[in-house]
């Protein structure tokens, strides 16, 4: 693990008895002591996740919007500042004229002084790299404004029915009001525990919480911070290993996964995040535009599913998914699958075929050397504010 | 005089019974490694297992991971209690955390195996 990366608070994980694992070429804490534990202590009160690894990139210039609204399959030209949205990064290259490159989030933040818009986007850590070249390739000569800040800063997700209510306890009183009213997909700017912080109403654990980018030298002292404030409320610090079964149950795709660069976002229930239209300007005009426009009117390939595993043995990625008693006819594949802590059962996400996409349809995932009785059910697996 | 532990590499442990047969199970070290269990697949009570061969597998959150016969034999009983009470293996994993009991084929093979003393120098060393 000598080449890998490691986020301004991997220190603080190794001392605090992390396992620490490559994640996508970051050293980052798995666990510290139970999954389980932490995906719990997330569901019923709060977590706390280094999230440093994600891909920060800053976009600005006089261009910004324009350039933005020309590559992301989400409309940015009407995100107001302290808007969020989830969007895809698409290229026109591929066999079906499009290549999703990324899924990522991109918000608005406040003007800069001269009234100029800027923008952030978070990508994943594994995508970052080619993100960066193929929106590099497409910088006009002058106009946009691309930094990569994913080094400089720390990004710290605090999660759960509790989450909100620590990090706002940290913030000066006018502060601590806009954090408590933030809505759901929106941003600001606040000092959270002495120090500025951007503050984001977004998560990938289907809870309640906060995501905050801090300076990177600031990472620790944040991290201590707010779980100091925390720990009396039930918050413990998790590893990726609770955040992978956290949105798995959220019903939350994942890059590599679920999404991959061939992906119909149609089929996965992704078609929110591909706005081909627009009321003022008709077409929109984004990499892959034309050739999604004609999927989405014929979206005929295998989609998205929830499958509720019995027993708690998990059906894993790559399983084939069959029809019950009838294992050599496979109907379709586990993209992402494990005992879920909060269901007390294994579940997974599955992409199947339509005719046995309906909920309730009862299936079989083929592990080594058993059929699991699996059921079709609805995504999410678990609703926000449930307390198992 | 309680009879010695041995150890396979692969983390297994086995003592040999007054009566001629041997208990196998997972060392505590394992089970802190693996941790968040939910799931164990146990063999066939009358399997014929080879030294090093898979008799069944313990699943965690994160991983599958199987678990192999420390010597040859057959397998003469299984904790049937236990995949549904996992958490056995945390509390007492040389004792009610035991798996599977084998009839070795020579009991002389389980010598050929760490002791105590040599397991813990392998798991201290990070050579596992």
């Amino acid at each position: 693990m000598d080449d890998l990366l490691e986020t301004p608070l991997a220190g603080w994980h190794a001392s605090h008895g992390g396992r620490m694992v490559d994640f996508a070429g970051w050293r980052m804490p798995v666990q510290y002591a139970s999954i389980v534990d932490e995906h719990l202590a997330t569901r019923r009160a709060a977590g706390m996740f280094d999230v440093s690894h994600m891909g920060r990139l800053e976009v600005g210039g006089r261009d910004a919007m324009p350039w933005l609204e020309s590559l992301l399959t989400r409309r940015v030209e009407d995100i107001r500042p302290g808007q969020v949205r989830y969007t895809l990064v698409t290229t026109d290259e591929g066999p079906d004229g499009w290549t999703v490159l990324d899924d990522a989030l991109v918000s608005r933040d406040a003007d800069a002084g001269d009234g100029t818009p800027r923008f952030g986007l978070v990508v994943n850590a594994s995508n970052k790299p080619r993100v960066m070249r193929w929106l590099e390739r497409r910088l006009p000569p002058a106009g946009v404004a691309l930094v990569d800040r994913t080094a400089s800063t720390a990004m710290i997700a605090v999660q759960g029915p509790r989450a909100v209510e620590i990090v706002a306890g940290l913030c000066p009183a006018s502060a601590a009001a806009t954090v408590s009213g933030l809505g759901t997909y929106r941003c600001t700017t606040a000092t959270v525990a002495g120090r500025p912080a951007t503050v984001s109403r977004t998560g990938y654990t289907g809870e309640d919480g906060v995501e905050l980018v801090v300076a990177a030298d600031e990472a620790v002292a944040t991290w201590d911070a707010i779980l100091s404030a925390g720990t009396s409320l039930g918050l413990v610090p998790c590893g990726l290993g609770a955040r992978d079964t956290l949105r798995l149950e959220a019903g939350m795709p994942l890059y590599g996964h679920e999404l991959v660069e061939t992906s119909d976002p149609f089929a996965l229930g992704l078609g929110f995040a591909v706005t081909l239209d627009t009321p003022a300007h008709g077409s929109r005009a984004f990499p892959g535009a034309t050739a999604l426009r004609t999927r989405r009117d014929r979206s005929t390939g295998r989609v998205r599913v929830g499958l509720v595993v019995a027993g708690r043995r998990a059906a894993r990625e790559g399983a084939a998914v069959a029809r019950p008693g009838d294992p050599s006819a496979t109907v379709g594949i586990v993209t992402s699958g494990s005992f879920c802590p909060s269901l007390g059962s294994a579940a997974a996400q599955a992409l199947v075929d339509r005719d046995v996409a309906a909920a309730g349809t009862p299936l079989e995932v083929l592990v080594r050397d058993a059929a699991l009785p699996a059921v079709v059910t609805p995504l999410p697996f678990v609703r926000r504010g449930s307390r198992p | 005089m309680a009879a010695e532990l041995r150890f396979a590499k692969t983390h297994e442990w086995i003592r040999p019974d007054a009566d001629g047969l041997a208990t196998v199970g997972i060392s505590a070290y394992a089970v802190e490694a693996l941790t968040d269990l939910v799931f164990m697949q146990l063999p066939e009570v009358g399997r014929r297992v080879k030294a090093g061969e898979s008799i069944g597998e313990i699943e965690s959150v994160k991983a599958v991971s199987d678990f192999y016969a420390p010597v040859s034999g057959e397998v003469v009983a299984v904790n049937a209690a236990l995949p549904d009470a996992l958490e056995t293996l945390g509390h007492d994993p040389y004792g009610a955390g035991w798996i599977v009991k084998l009839r070795p084929d020579d009991p002389a093979d389980m010598a050929g195996l760490l002791t105590q003393p040599a397991y813990d120098a392998l798991v201290k060393s990070g050579q596992h």
